[in-house]
C-alpha cells in the first residue's frame, strides 16, 4: 500500500481525536464531579505515564533510579521544568560512569 | 500578542529539548523499519505524537490494514481527546473556534500539561507560541536522528531518554507538595499503573494509561471534590 496514504490515515485520526472535543466542548461543565474529575486527569495521566516507564527509559534502572530521585528532589523544590530535566538526563549520565 | 506567543515559546523550550531528544529515537526507529528520512520527518511534523507514531510505523512496516493503523491510532491516542476536554475549561475568551482548529492539532500530553496547570486562562498565542517550539524539537529531533542517529555515543543517547520523564516529574511534585488530594491521585495513578505493568499484563500499555489514569481521576474526584474557585494549583 502507498506510504501517503498510511501517513493521511495516521494523521487524520490523530487529529480529529484532538479537534472535535476541543472545537465542539464549548460550555462551562457544570457538575461538580465532572469539574473535579477533569482537573485530576492531567496529574494522574502524568503519573500513570511515568510509572513505571521511567525505570525502562535510560536502559539501566540504577542509572535511571538515580535520575528519578535528583527530578524528584528538584521538584520539590520548586525549579523550573527545564533545570529538572537536566538534572535527571546529569544524573543518569553522571551514575553511568560508575557502572 | 507577540507577548503571549514569545511566552508561550520560552515555556515551550524544556518541551521542545525533551522532544528533541525522544524523537530522535524516533528518527532511528523509522529509518530502521524502512522509511526514509524525509518519511520520517513527514510522519513526525503531521503528527506531533510519540506513542502513536511509533505504533504506525510498526504497522507500515508490516504492511497492515488501514483499519488496524485507525484502531491502534484510536486507543493510543484517546486520552488527547480527555485532554482537549480538560483544556477546554481553561481557555481564555479570545480563544475562538478558528483558533481551536488549528491549536487543536498541538494538544499533546506536554503541552497539555503545561498549559492545563497554569492557574490563568490559556490564550491563543500563548499555545501557539509553545506549539511553535514543540514542533521545531519534535521535527528536527527526528530528522536528525534519522539522517545520523549512530553517531552519538550510547550514553548521552541513554540519558537524554529520562528528559521527558523528568519533566513530568517537575509537572507533578509542585502541586502534589501542596495538595494532599493531588497527591493521593498520583499515587493511585501510579499505583494502578505498576499493577497493569507487573499483574495484569494483557493490557496494552496504551489501555493500561488510559484506564489508570480515568480510574485515580474518578476516585480524587469522588473523595475530594474541588470547590469552584479553590481549584488553582
Amino acid at each position: 500500500m502507498k506510504l501517503a496514504v498510511y501517513i493521511i490515515v495516521m494523521a487524520g485520526v490523530t487529529y480529529l481525536i484532538r479537534m472535535v472535543p476541543f472545537v465542539f466542548f464549548r460550555q462551562k461543565i457544570k457538575s461538580q464531579y465532572f469539574r473535579s474529575f477533569l482537573y485530576y486527569v492531567p496529574y494522574a495521566v502524568l503519573s500513570a505515564m511515568t510509572i513505571p516507564a521511567i525505570f525502562y527509559s535510560t536502559g539501566s534502572y540504577i542509572t535511571a533510579a538515580v535520575g528519578t530521585v535528583a527530578a524528584v528532589a528538584l521538584a520539590y523544590f520548586g525549579l523550573p521544568l527545564i533545570v529538572v530535566a537536566l538534572a535527571a538526563a546529569a544524573g543518569t549520565y553522571i551514575t553511568g560512569f560508575f557502572l | 500578542m507577540k507577548k503571549w506567543f514569545s511566552r508561550g515559546a520560552y515555556d515551550g523550550i524544556p518541551i521542545a529539548l525533551g522532544y528533541l531528544s525522544v524523537s530522535f529515537g524516533f528518527g532511528i526507529k523509522a529509518v530502521q523499519s524502512g522509511l526514509s528520512p524525509l518519511a520520517a520527518s513527514v510522519i513526525s511534523a503531521v503528527n506531533l505524537t510519540s506513542a502513536g507514531q511509533a505504533a504506525g510505523v510498526d504497522i507500515i512496516a508490516a504492511g497492515g490494514t488501514l483499519i488496524e493503523m485507525i484502531l491502534v491510532q484510536l486507543v493510543i491516542n484517546l486520552r488527547y481527546s480527555l485532554m482537549a476536554i480538560s483544556l477546554s475549561q481553561n481557555l481564555d475568551g479570545s480563544f475562538t473556534a478558528p483558533h481551536r482548529f488549528a491549536a487543536a492539532y498541538g494538544i499533546t500530553d506536554e503541552i497539555f500539561a503545561v498549559c492545563s496547570t497554569r492557574s490563568e486562562p490559556v490564550r491563543p498565542a500563548y499555545m501557539y507560541g509553545m506549539i511553535s517550539a514543540a514542533f521545531a524539537g519534535w521535527v528536527t529531533g527526528t530528522a536528525l536522528g534519522a539522517a545520523a542517529g549512530q553517531l552519538l555515543p550510547a550514553d548521552i543517547r541513554n540519558a537524554m531518554g529520562i528528559m521527558l520523564y523528568g519533566m513530568f516529574i517537575a509537572i507533578i511534585v509542585p502541586p502534589a507538595k501542596k495538595q494532599l488530594s493531588v497527591f493521593l491521585v498520583v499515587l493511585a495513578a501510579a499505583g494502578i499503573s505498576l499493577l497493569f505493568r507487573y499483574v495484569i499484563t494483557a493490557v496494552s500499555g496504551g489501555f493500561a494509561i488510559i484506564i489508570s489514569a480515568v480510574a485515580a481521576a474518578a476516585l480524587g474526584a469522588l473523595f475530594f471534590p474541588v470547590r469552584e474557585e479553590a481549584d488553582t494549583a
